[in-house]
Protein backbone atom coordinates (compact mmCIF):
# COMPACT_ATOMS: atom_id res chain seq x y z
CA UNK A 1 0.00 0.00 0.00
CA UNK A 2 1.50 3.33 -0.76
CA UNK A 3 -0.08 6.67 0.90
CA UNK A 4 -2.23 7.21 -2.02
CA UNK A 5 -3.70 3.59 -1.73
CA UNK A 6 -5.32 5.60 1.43
CA UNK A 7 -7.25 7.97 0.64
CA UNK A 8 -10.29 7.26 1.44
CA UNK A 9 -14.18 9.20 1.37
CA UNK A 10 -15.26 10.41 4.66
CA UNK A 11 -18.23 8.35 4.03
CA UNK A 12 -15.56 5.06 3.13
CA UNK A 13 -13.23 5.95 5.72
CA UNK A 14 -13.24 3.37 9.23
CA UNK A 15 -15.27 3.65 11.75
CA UNK A 16 -13.19 6.08 14.32
CA UNK A 17 -10.15 5.48 12.38
CA UNK A 18 -9.72 2.09 13.53
CA UNK A 19 -7.47 0.05 11.70
CA UNK A 20 -9.32 -3.14 11.44
CA UNK A 21 -6.76 -5.22 9.61
CA UNK A 22 -4.22 -6.40 12.30
CA UNK A 23 -0.17 -6.04 10.66
CA UNK A 24 -1.70 -4.23 8.00
CA UNK A 25 1.16 -1.95 8.21
CA UNK A 26 3.56 -4.58 6.54
CA UNK A 27 1.90 -3.60 3.13
CA UNK A 28 2.55 -0.10 3.96
CA UNK A 29 5.28 0.81 0.82
CA UNK A 30 7.66 2.89 2.67
CA UNK A 31 10.13 2.64 -0.42
CA UNK A 32 7.98 5.57 -2.72
CA UNK A 33 9.88 8.12 -1.53
CA UNK A 34 13.56 6.55 -1.93
CA UNK A 35 16.42 8.66 -3.57
CA UNK A 36 19.10 6.76 -3.51
CA UNK A 37 19.65 3.00 -3.06
CA UNK A 38 21.96 0.56 -0.69
CA UNK A 39 24.40 -1.64 -3.17
CA UNK A 40 25.95 -4.47 -1.23
CA UNK A 41 29.38 -5.50 -2.24
CA UNK A 42 29.55 -9.49 -1.07
CA UNK A 43 33.16 -9.22 -1.39
CA UNK A 44 33.75 -7.19 1.30
CA UNK A 45 31.00 -8.34 3.36
CA UNK A 46 31.59 -10.58 6.82
CA UNK A 47 27.77 -11.46 7.32
CA UNK A 48 27.43 -9.79 10.68
CA UNK A 49 24.14 -8.27 10.34
CA UNK A 50 24.97 -4.78 11.54
CA UNK A 51 22.99 -3.46 8.66
CA UNK A 52 19.97 -5.91 9.44
CA UNK A 53 19.57 -4.69 13.24
CA UNK A 54 20.20 -0.98 12.23
CA UNK A 55 17.47 -0.31 9.55
CA UNK A 56 14.81 1.65 11.18
CA UNK A 57 12.47 -0.25 8.30
CA UNK A 58 13.05 -3.49 8.94
CA UNK A 59 13.56 -3.91 5.38
CA UNK A 60 16.89 -6.38 5.52
CA UNK A 61 16.17 -10.11 5.00
CA UNK A 62 19.01 -12.81 5.51
CA UNK A 63 19.61 -14.67 2.50
CA UNK A 64 20.05 -18.78 2.40
CA UNK A 65 24.09 -17.67 1.88
CA UNK A 66 23.56 -15.94 5.05
CA UNK A 67 23.93 -12.82 3.15
CA UNK A 68 21.36 -9.37 4.38
CA UNK A 69 19.56 -8.13 1.25
CA UNK A 70 17.26 -5.45 1.21
CA UNK A 71 13.89 -5.21 0.46
CA UNK A 72 13.10 -2.28 -1.70
CA UNK A 73 9.26 -2.39 -1.13
CA UNK A 74 10.21 -0.62 2.48
CA UNK A 75 13.94 0.39 1.68
CA UNK A 76 13.41 4.58 2.24
CA UNK A 77 17.27 5.10 1.30
CA UNK A 78 18.37 6.93 4.50
CA UNK A 79 21.58 5.18 4.29
CA UNK A 80 21.85 4.29 7.76
CA UNK A 81 22.86 0.42 6.73
CA UNK A 82 25.96 1.91 4.61
CA UNK A 83 26.90 4.42 7.84
CA UNK A 84 26.79 1.29 10.12
CA UNK A 85 28.43 -1.02 8.22
CA UNK A 86 32.04 -1.98 9.77
CA UNK A 87 33.50 -2.85 6.77
CA UNK A 88 32.23 -0.54 4.19
CA UNK A 89 30.57 -2.99 2.27
CA UNK A 90 27.29 -1.01 1.38
CA UNK A 91 27.22 1.76 -0.89
CA UNK A 92 24.22 4.41 -1.63
CA UNK A 93 23.71 5.11 -5.08
CA UNK A 94 20.94 7.41 -6.77
CA UNK A 95 17.67 6.36 -7.79
CA UNK A 96 17.48 6.83 -11.53
CA UNK A 97 14.61 9.05 -12.47
CA UNK B 1 -42.25 2.28 41.67
CA UNK B 2 -39.45 5.18 41.74
CA UNK B 3 -39.01 6.70 44.65
CA UNK B 4 -39.23 10.77 45.23
CA UNK B 5 -36.53 11.75 47.69
CA UNK B 6 -35.09 14.67 49.30
CA UNK B 7 -31.28 14.49 48.04
CA UNK B 8 -28.30 16.23 47.11
CA UNK B 9 -28.08 16.61 43.36
CA UNK B 10 -24.79 15.30 43.23
CA UNK B 11 -26.01 12.03 45.31
CA UNK B 12 -28.31 11.54 42.82
CA UNK B 13 -26.58 11.94 39.72
CA UNK B 14 -24.18 9.25 41.34
CA UNK B 15 -27.22 6.92 41.98
CA UNK B 16 -28.10 7.29 38.41
CA UNK B 17 -24.53 6.16 37.27
CA UNK B 18 -24.93 3.37 39.77
CA UNK B 19 -28.59 2.23 38.44
CA UNK B 20 -26.42 2.54 34.61
CA UNK B 21 -24.32 -0.06 36.37
CA UNK B 22 -20.92 1.58 35.21
CA UNK B 23 -18.11 -0.51 34.66
CA UNK B 24 -15.38 1.84 34.70
CA UNK B 25 -14.85 5.27 37.05
CA UNK B 26 -11.53 7.09 36.19
CA UNK B 27 -11.82 10.25 38.34
CA UNK B 28 -10.11 13.13 40.31
CA UNK B 29 -12.58 15.27 42.34
CA UNK B 30 -12.47 18.73 41.97
CA UNK B 31 -15.10 21.21 43.22
CA UNK B 32 -18.17 21.19 42.76
CA UNK B 33 -18.05 18.43 41.27
CA UNK B 34 -16.75 15.81 44.13
CA UNK B 35 -19.45 14.87 45.51
CA UNK B 36 -20.75 12.62 42.45
CA UNK B 37 -17.69 10.60 42.52
CA UNK B 38 -16.54 10.30 45.98
CA UNK B 39 -20.27 9.42 46.43
CA UNK B 40 -19.17 6.77 43.54
CA UNK B 41 -16.25 5.49 45.34
CA UNK B 42 -17.87 4.77 48.65
CA UNK B 43 -20.92 2.91 46.22
CA UNK B 44 -17.73 0.86 44.21
CA UNK B 45 -15.82 0.21 48.02
CA UNK B 46 -19.08 -0.89 49.44
CA UNK B 47 -19.78 -3.11 47.29
CA UNK B 48 -23.12 -1.59 46.04
CA UNK B 49 -21.42 -0.82 42.40
CA UNK B 50 -19.56 -3.84 40.95
CA UNK B 51 -17.47 -1.35 38.92
CA UNK B 52 -13.38 -0.50 38.94
CA UNK B 53 -13.15 2.46 40.57
CA UNK B 54 -9.51 4.22 39.15
CA UNK B 55 -8.45 6.96 41.54
CA UNK B 56 -5.99 8.77 39.38
CA UNK B 57 -3.28 11.16 39.59
CA UNK B 58 -5.19 13.96 37.37
CA UNK B 59 -7.98 14.56 35.25
CA UNK B 60 -5.82 14.31 31.96
CA UNK B 61 -4.98 10.53 32.97
CA UNK B 62 -8.76 10.55 34.10
CA UNK B 63 -9.78 10.95 30.81
CA UNK B 64 -6.66 8.87 29.30
CA UNK B 65 -8.08 6.17 31.37
CA UNK B 66 -11.28 7.00 30.45
CA UNK B 67 -10.24 6.36 26.30
CA UNK B 68 -8.65 3.03 27.20
CA UNK B 69 -11.59 1.72 29.61
CA UNK B 70 -14.50 2.71 26.95
CA UNK B 71 -12.18 1.24 23.84
CA UNK B 72 -11.59 -2.15 25.61
CA UNK B 73 -15.55 -1.77 26.03
CA UNK B 74 -16.44 -0.74 29.41
CA UNK B 75 -19.30 1.51 30.69
CA UNK B 76 -17.21 4.34 31.33
CA UNK B 77 -18.14 7.17 33.64
CA UNK B 78 -16.09 10.95 34.58
CA UNK B 79 -16.98 13.95 35.95
CA UNK B 80 -14.95 16.83 36.31
CA UNK B 81 -15.36 20.88 36.44
CA UNK B 82 -13.43 24.12 35.74
CA UNK B 83 -9.71 23.85 35.98
CA UNK B 84 -10.34 19.69 35.72
CA UNK B 85 -11.55 19.96 32.38
CA UNK B 86 -9.33 22.29 31.20
CA UNK B 87 -6.40 20.04 32.48
CA UNK B 88 -8.49 17.26 30.45
CA UNK B 89 -8.66 19.30 27.60
CA UNK B 90 -5.40 17.39 25.54
CA UNK B 91 -7.43 14.30 25.14
CA UNK B 92 -10.76 15.26 25.30
CA UNK B 93 -10.65 15.91 21.44
CA UNK B 94 -9.84 12.14 20.85
CA UNK B 95 -12.62 10.17 21.93
CA UNK B 96 -14.89 11.59 19.76
CA UNK B 97 -12.82 10.95 16.75
CA UNK B 98 -12.21 7.75 17.79
CA UNK B 99 -16.24 7.09 18.57
CA UNK B 100 -15.69 6.23 22.03
CA UNK B 101 -18.91 6.24 23.97
CA UNK B 102 -17.76 8.06 27.59
CA UNK B 103 -20.39 9.78 29.64
CA UNK B 104 -19.40 12.74 31.76
CA UNK B 105 -21.10 14.98 33.74
CA UNK B 106 -19.23 18.50 34.16
CA UNK B 107 -20.56 20.49 37.20
CA UNK B 108 -19.63 24.18 35.61
CA UNK B 109 -17.69 26.75 37.19
CA UNK B 110 -15.70 29.36 36.08
CA UNK B 111 -11.77 29.40 35.81
CA UNK B 112 -9.00 31.22 37.53
CA UNK B 113 -7.52 34.26 37.97
CA UNK B 114 -8.93 35.47 39.92
CA UNK B 115 -9.53 31.76 41.40
CA UNK B 116 -13.13 31.18 41.58
CA UNK B 117 -15.03 27.78 42.90
CA UNK B 118 -18.36 29.29 41.62
CA UNK B 119 -20.81 28.99 38.66
CA UNK B 120 -20.32 29.86 35.19
CA UNK B 121 -20.22 28.60 31.65
CA UNK B 122 -16.68 29.36 30.78
CA UNK B 123 -14.98 25.65 31.95
CA UNK B 124 -17.28 23.96 28.97
CA UNK B 125 -17.31 27.23 26.20
CA UNK B 126 -13.58 26.41 26.43
CA UNK B 127 -14.56 22.97 25.38
CA UNK B 128 -17.02 23.40 22.99
CA UNK B 129 -15.28 22.06 20.04
CA UNK B 130 -14.60 18.20 21.10
CA UNK B 131 -17.09 16.74 19.29
CA UNK B 132 -19.04 15.26 22.26
CA UNK B 133 -22.75 15.65 22.41
CA UNK B 134 -23.43 18.27 25.20
CA UNK B 135 -26.65 18.84 27.06
CA UNK B 136 -27.56 21.69 29.86
CA UNK B 137 -29.75 20.30 32.51
CA UNK B 138 -32.01 22.99 34.60
CA UNK B 139 -32.74 21.37 37.66
CA UNK B 140 -31.74 17.95 40.19
CA UNK B 141 -34.49 16.25 38.05
CA UNK B 142 -33.21 16.88 34.59
CA UNK B 143 -29.27 16.24 36.10
CA UNK B 144 -30.46 12.69 37.04
CA UNK B 145 -32.43 12.26 33.75
CA UNK B 146 -30.33 13.41 31.81
CA UNK B 147 -27.40 11.05 33.03
CA UNK B 148 -29.60 8.20 32.24
CA UNK B 149 -29.87 9.59 28.83
CA UNK B 150 -26.65 10.21 27.97
CA UNK B 151 -25.74 6.15 28.39
CA UNK B 152 -28.86 5.64 26.27
CA UNK B 153 -27.76 7.69 23.53
CA UNK B 154 -23.54 7.88 23.53
CA UNK B 155 -23.69 3.88 23.30
CA UNK B 156 -26.23 3.63 20.84
CA UNK B 157 -24.30 1.77 18.14
CA UNK B 158 -25.68 4.51 15.43
CA UNK B 159 -23.74 7.07 17.63
CA UNK B 160 -20.89 5.87 19.52
CA UNK B 161 -19.74 8.94 20.21
CA UNK B 162 -18.81 10.31 23.99
CA UNK B 163 -21.51 12.86 25.65
CA UNK B 164 -21.38 15.55 28.43
CA UNK B 165 -24.20 16.33 30.53
CA UNK B 166 -23.75 20.07 32.07
CA UNK B 167 -24.94 21.03 35.02
CA UNK B 168 -24.25 24.26 36.95
CA UNK B 169 -22.03 23.48 40.17
CA UNK B 170 -23.27 24.48 43.54
CA UNK B 171 -26.51 25.84 41.83
CA UNK B 172 -26.97 22.40 40.89
CA UNK B 173 -24.41 19.91 42.40
CA UNK B 174 -24.70 21.23 45.77
CA UNK B 175 -28.29 21.47 46.13
CA UNK B 176 -30.67 19.37 47.75
CA UNK B 177 -33.63 18.53 45.79
CA UNK B 178 -37.08 16.51 45.63
CA UNK B 179 -35.77 14.04 42.74
CA UNK B 180 -37.30 11.15 41.65
CA UNK B 181 -34.83 8.05 41.41
CA UNK B 182 -36.15 5.63 38.54
CA UNK B 183 -36.41 1.77 39.85
CA UNK B 184 -33.49 -0.38 38.27
CA UNK B 185 -36.17 -2.35 36.50
CA UNK B 186 -37.27 0.98 34.62
CA UNK B 187 -33.66 1.85 33.76
CA UNK B 188 -33.03 -1.72 32.67
CA UNK B 189 -35.85 -1.46 29.76
CA UNK B 190 -34.31 2.44 28.98
CA UNK B 191 -30.68 1.54 28.97
CA UNK B 192 -29.51 -1.67 27.30
CA UNK B 193 -26.74 -3.29 27.91
CA UNK B 194 -22.95 -1.88 26.14
CA UNK B 195 -22.31 -3.11 23.39
CA UNK B 196 -20.11 -1.94 21.19
CA UNK B 197 -19.53 -1.99 17.38
CA UNK B 198 -15.63 -2.46 18.37
CA UNK B 199 -13.24 -2.95 21.34
CA UNK B 200 -9.99 -4.06 21.84
CA UNK B 201 -9.60 -7.48 21.98
CA UNK B 202 -6.39 -10.04 21.93
CA UNK B 203 -8.42 -12.37 20.42
CA UNK B 204 -10.00 -10.18 17.79
CA UNK B 205 -6.96 -7.47 17.28
CA UNK B 206 -7.59 -3.62 15.58
CA UNK B 207 -5.67 -0.80 16.18
CA UNK B 208 -6.88 2.34 17.57
CA UNK B 209 -5.87 6.22 17.06
CA UNK B 210 -3.42 5.35 14.41
CA UNK B 211 -1.71 8.58 12.36
CA UNK B 212 -3.99 10.33 10.43
CA UNK B 213 -1.99 11.61 7.61
CA UNK B 214 -3.12 14.77 5.23
CA UNK B 215 -4.67 12.64 2.83
CA UNK B 216 -7.32 11.70 5.69
CA UNK B 217 -6.99 13.93 8.44
CA UNK B 218 -9.70 15.90 6.95
CA UNK B 219 -12.00 12.82 6.52
CA UNK B 220 -11.87 11.68 9.82
CA UNK B 221 -12.66 15.50 10.92
CA UNK B 222 -15.73 15.50 8.34
CA UNK B 223 -16.95 12.06 9.65
CA UNK B 224 -16.67 13.66 13.09
CA UNK B 225 -18.90 16.28 12.20
CA UNK B 226 -21.66 14.21 10.46
CA UNK B 227 -22.03 11.74 13.04
CA UNK B 228 -22.36 14.42 15.66
CA UNK B 229 -24.84 15.89 13.71
CA UNK B 230 -26.42 12.46 12.74
CA UNK B 231 -26.81 11.99 16.63
CA UNK B 232 -29.83 14.32 17.01
CA UNK B 233 -32.15 12.10 15.94
CA UNK B 234 -30.83 9.20 18.82
CA UNK B 235 -31.19 11.79 21.51
CA UNK B 236 -34.40 12.67 20.21
CA UNK B 237 -35.58 9.04 19.76
CA UNK B 238 -34.20 8.41 23.11
CA UNK B 239 -35.89 11.25 25.02
CA UNK B 240 -39.06 9.45 22.98
CA UNK B 241 -38.46 6.23 24.79
CA UNK B 242 -37.53 8.13 28.26
CA UNK B 243 -41.27 9.66 28.35
CA UNK B 244 -42.51 6.46 27.56
CA UNK B 245 -41.07 4.23 30.68
CA UNK B 246 -40.65 7.56 33.36
CA UNK B 247 -43.14 9.54 31.97
CA UNK B 248 -41.25 12.65 31.95
CA UNK B 249 -40.27 14.35 28.42
CA UNK B 250 -37.50 16.78 27.43
CA UNK B 251 -37.01 18.58 24.19
CA UNK B 252 -33.63 20.03 22.51
CA UNK B 253 -34.96 23.23 23.50
CA UNK B 254 -37.99 24.31 25.68
CA UNK B 255 -39.99 27.13 25.52
CA UNK B 256 -42.03 28.86 28.25
CA UNK B 257 -44.65 31.06 27.51
CA UNK B 258 -43.56 32.34 23.96
CA UNK B 259 -47.28 32.19 22.48
CA UNK B 260 -47.34 36.06 20.91
CA UNK B 261 -43.88 37.52 22.51
CA UNK B 262 -42.11 39.80 21.40
CA UNK B 263 -39.06 39.72 23.43
CA UNK B 264 -37.75 36.18 24.24
CA UNK B 265 -35.37 35.74 26.59
CA UNK B 266 -32.92 32.75 25.63
CA UNK B 267 -30.91 30.67 28.69
CA UNK B 268 -29.02 27.72 28.90
CA UNK B 269 -28.75 25.87 32.41
CA UNK B 270 -30.24 26.51 36.22
CA UNK B 271 -30.61 30.09 35.87
CA UNK B 272 -33.85 29.10 33.56
CA UNK B 273 -35.69 29.00 36.16
CA UNK B 274 -35.46 31.96 37.46
CA UNK B 275 -36.24 33.47 34.00
CA UNK B 276 -39.84 32.03 34.30
CA UNK B 277 -40.20 33.07 37.39
CA UNK B 278 -39.50 36.96 35.67
CA UNK B 279 -41.14 35.86 32.66
CA UNK B 280 -44.44 36.17 35.05
CA UNK B 281 -43.79 38.98 36.66
CA UNK B 282 -43.44 40.57 33.23
CA UNK B 283 -46.18 39.15 31.66
CA UNK B 284 -48.38 40.23 35.10
CA UNK B 285 -47.23 43.65 34.29
CA UNK B 286 -48.43 43.42 30.73
CA UNK B 287 -45.61 42.35 28.80
CA UNK B 288 -45.43 40.03 25.79
CA UNK B 289 -41.80 38.34 27.74
CA UNK B 290 -40.93 34.39 26.96
CA UNK B 291 -38.36 32.66 27.64
CA UNK B 292 -36.70 30.02 25.08
CA UNK B 293 -34.07 27.44 26.75
CA UNK B 294 -31.52 25.50 25.10
CA UNK B 295 -31.09 21.91 26.35
CA UNK B 296 -28.99 20.06 23.50
CA UNK B 297 -26.19 22.28 23.02
CA UNK B 298 -24.39 19.88 20.44
CA UNK B 299 -25.27 18.94 17.90
CA UNK B 300 -27.01 22.18 17.76
CA UNK B 301 -30.95 21.72 17.27
CA UNK B 302 -30.51 24.58 14.37
CA UNK B 303 -34.86 23.50 12.82
CA UNK B 304 -35.62 23.28 16.48
CA UNK B 305 -34.53 26.78 17.58
CA UNK B 306 -35.96 28.42 14.38
CA UNK B 307 -38.82 27.08 15.37
CA UNK B 308 -38.77 28.20 18.71
CA UNK B 309 -37.43 31.41 18.64
CA UNK B 310 -38.01 32.91 15.07
CA UNK B 311 -41.18 34.45 15.12
CA UNK B 312 -40.33 36.82 18.12
CA UNK B 313 -39.12 40.24 17.27
CA UNK B 314 -36.61 40.37 19.42
CA UNK B 315 -33.99 37.77 21.19
CA UNK B 316 -32.13 38.62 24.35
CA UNK B 317 -29.00 36.01 24.33
CA UNK B 318 -27.93 35.27 27.90
CA UNK B 319 -23.95 33.91 28.01
CA UNK B 320 -22.79 32.81 31.15
CA UNK B 321 -19.35 33.07 29.54
CA UNK B 322 -16.57 36.62 28.94
CA UNK B 323 -14.94 35.91 25.78
CA UNK B 324 -12.39 38.44 25.72
CA UNK B 325 -11.93 40.47 22.68
CA UNK B 326 -14.78 38.05 21.17
CA UNK B 327 -17.36 39.54 18.86
CA UNK B 328 -20.02 38.62 22.13
CA UNK B 329 -20.59 35.78 24.28
CA UNK B 330 -20.73 32.33 22.34
CA UNK B 331 -24.27 31.69 22.38
CA UNK B 332 -25.20 34.97 21.14
CA UNK B 333 -22.52 33.96 18.35
CA UNK B 334 -24.57 30.82 17.72
CA UNK B 335 -28.14 32.10 17.26
CA UNK B 336 -26.67 35.48 15.19
CA UNK B 337 -25.39 33.00 12.77
CA UNK B 338 -28.33 30.57 12.82
CA UNK B 339 -30.19 33.62 11.87
CA UNK B 340 -27.76 35.64 9.47
CA UNK B 341 -29.91 36.90 6.44
CA UNK B 342 -32.59 34.86 7.42
CA UNK B 343 -36.19 37.17 6.37
CA UNK B 344 -37.89 38.17 8.98
CA UNK B 345 -35.49 36.97 11.59
CA UNK B 346 -35.59 38.42 15.04
CA UNK B 347 -33.04 41.15 16.26
CA UNK B 348 -30.25 39.36 18.47
CA UNK B 349 -28.85 41.37 21.63
CA UNK B 350 -26.19 39.50 23.50
CA UNK B 351 -25.55 39.61 27.38
CA UNK B 352 -22.78 38.41 29.71
CA UNK B 353 -24.76 37.98 32.93
CA UNK B 354 -23.79 35.71 36.21
CA UNK B 355 -20.07 35.11 35.68
CA UNK B 356 -18.19 33.22 38.61
CA UNK B 357 -21.29 32.46 40.92
CA UNK B 358 -23.00 36.01 40.53
CA UNK B 359 -26.77 35.40 40.74
CA UNK B 360 -28.99 36.51 38.16
CA UNK B 361 -31.39 38.07 39.58
CA UNK B 362 -35.14 38.21 38.13
CA UNK B 363 -34.17 42.07 38.56
CA UNK B 364 -31.38 41.13 36.68
CA UNK B 365 -33.97 39.74 33.77
CA UNK B 366 -36.13 42.41 33.68
CA UNK B 367 -33.18 44.87 33.28
CA UNK B 368 -32.17 42.87 30.16
CA UNK B 369 -35.35 42.97 28.59
CA UNK B 370 -35.34 46.31 28.91
CA UNK B 371 -32.34 46.77 27.46
CA UNK B 372 -33.06 44.77 24.90
CA UNK B 373 -36.94 46.67 24.04
CA UNK B 374 -34.52 50.09 23.62
CA UNK B 375 -31.68 48.08 21.43
CA UNK B 376 -34.46 47.28 19.35
CA UNK B 377 -35.01 50.59 18.79
CA UNK B 378 -31.76 51.94 18.77
CA UNK B 379 -28.81 50.47 17.56
CA UNK B 380 -26.42 49.46 21.30
CA UNK B 381 -22.61 51.04 20.69
CA UNK B 382 -21.37 47.16 21.15
CA UNK B 383 -22.07 44.08 20.47
CA UNK B 384 -22.76 43.08 23.54
CA UNK B 385 -23.59 43.67 26.79
CA UNK B 386 -22.00 42.62 30.59
CA UNK B 387 -25.04 43.02 32.71
CA UNK B 388 -24.65 44.35 37.05
CA UNK B 389 -20.84 45.08 36.33
CA UNK B 390 -19.93 47.93 38.22
CA UNK B 391 -17.59 51.15 36.92
CA UNK B 392 -16.61 51.99 40.23
S1 LIG C 1 26.65 -4.63 8.09
FE1 LIG C 1 27.96 -4.78 6.29
S2 LIG C 1 29.23 -6.49 6.71
FE2 LIG C 1 27.59 -6.63 8.18
S3 LIG C 1 26.10 -7.93 7.17
FE3 LIG C 1 25.57 -5.88 6.61
S4 LIG C 1 26.61 -5.49 4.70
FE4 LIG C 1 27.54 -7.29 5.58
S1 LIG D 1 18.97 2.70 3.35
FE1 LIG D 1 17.89 2.90 5.30
S2 LIG D 1 15.93 2.01 4.90
FE2 LIG D 1 17.20 1.34 3.22
S3 LIG D 1 17.96 -0.59 3.88
FE3 LIG D 1 19.47 0.90 4.53
S4 LIG D 1 18.91 1.40 6.60
FE4 LIG D 1 17.16 0.37 5.69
Amino acid sequence: MAKSDAIVGWKTITFGCHVLEPGNTASFRTGDWRSQRPVLDKEKCIKCGMCYIFCPDMAYDQTEEGYYECNLFYCKGCGICAHECPKNAITMVPEEG
Amino acid sequence: MAKRVGIEVSIAIAEAVKLADADVIPAYPITPQTHIVEHLSELVANGELDAEFIPVESEHAAMSACCGASAAGARTFTSSSSQGLSLMSEILYIPSTMRLPIVMVVANRALSAPISIWNDHQDIMVQRDIGWIQTFAENGQEAVDLTLHAFRVAEDRKVSLPMIVNIDGFTLSHVIEPIEIPDQEEVDKFLPPFKPRYKLDPRKPISMGPVGVPEVYTEAKVALDNALKASKRVVLKAWDEFAEIFGRKYNPVETYRTEDAEVLLVTMGSISETAMTAVDAMRDSGQKVGLVRIRLWRPFPSVEFRKAAGKAKVLAVIDRCLPPGAVCGPVGEELRSLFYKVPGAPKIFSFVAGLGGRDVTVERFEEIVDKAKAYAKRRPKELYEVIGVREK
